[in-house]
């Protein structure tokens, strides 16, 4: 079942965390799990709501068989608790005692329907890092508000951000759970400074993230533009949201996939190099604008200020050329050989992968990005995404298939004893 | 120094840190936050511009200039600032002796920067036995696309995430703003400290190399098992459909057209989202007091029958937003208990809504130039060593005299000498 076998010592092997939640803090937890802590996933009888959710292996519902709940519970162990029944208050309390960190979102509240008693908790394991992630904070008079991941991409910002240049058309929230995973990223961030900070002085405490709030701060202009100069940016299709509206940066391709490509040519050099471009594609009698490319590579350099005053006609000129060379490129070549040959050349363009492309790519494959687990019981081998960052020394990887359902309780269990 | 109470969590660690623009900036200003001493070194010889944040809008006033950059301020917040120019060979030995009393060094250049100086992990190592070394750039330190050049719009295409941010029949909206620029900057954060506690464990640094992209990639995990193992793309027919919900489903599930808030923009949005048959119910009772008969259809009432006619549901849906601004249909929603919140404009979440109050989220930091400024916050509470924001991005080599001076011994004369020399 184990996927790396060969890994040795991972960065966080010396962990043991409690995982009280629901989805919101799986991301988290699967951050850890896969840098080796031992995450024990407290499951109801019913099980964690996520096994239920789409989608499923063949289409088959059923809680062993939700890719959803896969993705995010790799390399974690799984036990049973009915927090509904006070007789179990004893083994949690001995769980805690083995637990370097708890992750709860407040979903399951042990603390009150066990009966157990948080501040008797924090000061009987006094290293223990205790973090919560709630949708704005626990504690926070929203807080009880029902929410969900596009609920709160809405409230905290993501939504304003994402859309189209036609403002008929709604604003977006960006696939996959985004929000969910920002606050995630949030509390593992918090872990690591509280581990960190455990580690100089033997001292946990209590982490209250908050899931809105994570949001919020990670909006870049969207923030900072009303925070500095009162100003709102809007939202422009493929591109930066702006306060003023800015060129399109999208290209549809020959075979009818899109490019981004950020900033068209602007230097000299640039404009030379499409020239060569255009030249090695032989398509350069197909751009009466060609010439002006020359001209361009011979420019003193200019600003893209200089270009949008507006004053320059000739400026204005090559730099419509660069435009037009780029579009003619695009409508000869498919979006991966305008991404590859514009890179080669040093534009900073990108193609527009979907996932799946994403995770076929052959950069991505190189860089060990299909990462395969056994699923014995389906006789499968999956391929999973692989690491966010690769560390050199006690590094990621994926240490089992996620769990069944109650799948170590007795294994667990039997270790308290 | 100091120059405020500073957390006490990282306050032990010393970053000698490269890093600029968003996706390395804002992993360092996190662990500036909560103490730990990041120094930027920034090149004196073109003001510190190679992060071109410096000097670009939004601006408090009508000043300009490299110490007057609003997202700069923003992203380096907490941080000590020295100018070193590292192509002299005067400026080679002070960086040298900064990496032996530093605990990470820190950079996201483009690939094979730093290591065109000379300073490769094997070259760091030996100034510093156990020194980490993290660097992240778009494509990473290997691989066919090593030499590609990112910034966050090409990080979100080339992995996924501008195409899956899209509704149907419409072109990638994509993300509005460098989503993977904070993100990468998240996913270095962790990096640094995954290795710092490996060095606590047993004396070793090391080399990580942060591929932004990467880290994008492992943002859509259900669409892609959903491809390894069920075969099914998200690049299919009426996909990707980023605000509805398939994993898991839920319907309704959108954003939809609300009436504009009077003096406020000629659009309003709210998204509404019901979790299960129970939270329809609640949605259908609020429907139904406002005249809408249609929403007592027995169709409905199951998810799957939600799910199949969808679209239908969405323009009805639609139609009763447009009665109300978006903050009352939301407040009516979330008192039946379904899920509804108003798509706030950066005014209303900043200014208006409780909790970023409540949660401290928006720091008024003083910057030398700049004044008082709000600057983004860490959106969690700590009970013992919580994170503290006072002092704003720092000015070109504002922070030279503590830096060359108490920390690496050199007399005032010494330290004179150097700027005269183009050193500092």
């Amino acid at each position: 079942m184990t996927t790396n076998p060969s890994h040795g010592m991972m960065a966080l092997d010396d962990l043991r965390v409690l995982e009280i939640g629901d989805e919101r803090g799986a991301w988290c937890m699967k951050l850890m799990a896969d840098m080796g802590a031992d995450v024990i996933k407290i499951e109801p009888p019913e099980g964690d709501p996520s096994r239920q959710y789409e989608p499923f292996v063949d289409d088959e519902p059923h809680h062993e068989r939700s890719l959803f709940f896969w993705y995010y519970n790799t390399s974690k162990r799984s036990i049973v608790m009915d927090f509904d029944d006070r007789s179990n208050a004893e083994t949690f309390l001995k769980l805690v005692g083995t637990a370097d960190v708890i992750l709860d979102t407040n979903t399951y509240d042990p603390v009150g329907r066990l009966g157990v008693d948080y501040q008797q908790i924090m000061s009987d394991n006094p290293g223990l890092i205790w973090c919560t992630i709630t949708n704005f904070g626990f504690g926070s008079s929203r807080d009880d508000e029902p929410q969900t991941d596009l609920t709160l991409a809405a409230n905290g910002g993501f939504a304003w951000m994402n859309g189209y240049d036609d403002h008929s058309l709604p604003p977006v929230r960006g696939g996959g759970q985004q929000a969910y995973h920002t606050g995630s990223n949030y509390a593992f961030m918090s872990i690591l400074t509280a581990l960190l900070h455990r580690d100089a002085t033997g001292v946990g405490q209590h982490i209250n993230v908050n899931i809105n709030g994570s949001v919020n701060v990670t909006t870049e202009a969207g923030s900072y533009s009303w925070l500095v100069s009162h100003s709102t940016v809007q939202r422009q299709t493929g591109r930066h949201a702006g306060v003023a509206p800015s060129m399109p940066s999208q290209i549809k391709c020959a075979d009818g996939r899109y490019v981004n490509t950020g900033i068209p040519p602007r230097r000299p050099a640039e404009f030379g190099l499409c020239y060569r471009w255009l030249e090695d594609e032989g398509l350069l009698d197909q751009l009466p604008e060609a010439a002006l490319l020359l001209v361009g590579a011979e420019l003193e350099s200019f600003s893209l200020a200089d270009v949008f005053r507006g004053d320059n006609e000739e400026l204005l000129a090559i730099f419509g050329a660069g435009r037009a060379a780029f579009d003619l490129l695009a409508s000869k070549l498919t979006a991966y050989e305008f991404f590859t040959k514009a890179q080669n050349f040093g534009f900073q363009v990108g193609v527009i992968h979907s996932p799946e492309e994403a995770l076929e790519d052959p950069h991505f494959v190189d860089r060990g990005m299909q990462v395969k687990v056994e699923h014995p019981e389906l006789g499968r081998e999956v391929i999973y995404p692989g690491a966010p960052y690769q560390l050199t020394k006690g590094s990621w990887g994926i240490t089992r298939r996620p769990p069944l359902l109650g799948e170590h309780t007795d294994e667990v269990l039997s270790e308290l004893d | 120094m100091p120059h405020h109470v500073k957390s006490q969590a990282l306050s032990h660690l010393r970053i000698c840190d490269f890093t600029g623009q968003l996706a390395g900036a804002g992993a360092t200003k996190f662990m500036a936050a909560f103490g730990a001493e990041v120094i930027r070194i920034e090149d004196p010889t073109n003001h510190g511009r190679w992060d071109i944040l410096r000097g670009m809008p939004p601006y408090v006033d009508d000043r300009r200039g490299p110490e007057l950059g609003g997202p700069f301020n923003n992203h380096n917040v907490g941080k000590l600032g020295i100018t070193l120019n590292i192509k002299t060979e005067k400026g080679r030995e002070l960086f040298e002796r900064l990496v032996g009393i530093s605990d990470c060094v820190t950079e996201n250049f483009s690939s094979g920067v730093l290591r065109s100086w000379g300073y490769d992990y094997d070259r760091l190592k030996e100034l510093r036995e156990d020194i980490i070394y993290v660097s992240n750039c778009g494509f990473g330190h290997s691989g066919p696309y090593e030499k590609f050049k990112t910034w966050g719009p090409i990080v979100q295409a080339t992995s996924g995430l501008t195409m899956s941010s899209a509704i149907p029949d419409q072109p990638p909206a994509g993300w509005g703003y460098s989503y993977m620029d904070h993100t990468g900057a998240y996913f270095m954060a962790m990096a640094i400290m995954l290795a710092i506690h490996h060095r606590n464990r047993t004396g070793e640094g090391q080399y990580v190399d942060v591929a932004a992209t990467e880290a994008a990639l492992t943002l859509n995990g259900p669409v892609l098992l959903d491809y390894t193992v069920n075969a099914r793309p998200l690049r299919r027919e009426g996909y990707p459909d980023a605000n509805h919900s398939l994993h898991p489903a839920m319907a309704p599930h959108n954003i939809y057209a609300a009436k504009p808030i009077p003096g406020s923009f000629d659009e309003a949005w709210i998204a509404i989202a019901c979790r299960n048959d129970k939270d329809w119910h609640a949605m259908r009772d609020v429907l139904l007091a406002d005249g809408c008969d249609w929403a007592a259809n027995d169709d409905y009432g199951r998810l799957a029958g939600r799910m199949a006619a969808q679209v239908e549901l969405d323009a009805r849906i639609g139609e009763w937003c447009l009665s109300r601004d978006p903050f009352q249909s939301a407040e009516l929603l979330r008192e039946a208990g379904v899920p509804a919140n108003a798509v706030q404009t950066p005014e209303q979440r900043i200014d208006q809504d409780v909790n970023s109050a409540e949660s401290q989220l928006w720091p008024t930091i003083r910057q030398t130039e700049m004044g008082r400024v709000r600057v983004d916050g860490i959106p969690a509470k700590f009970t013992k060593t919580n994170w503290s924001m006072t002092r704003g991005a720092p000015v070109l080599g504002e922070d030279n005299d503590y830096v060359y001076g108490e920390l690496l011994g050199l007399s005032e004369s010494e330290i004179a000498g150097l700027y005269e020399e183009g050193v500092l």
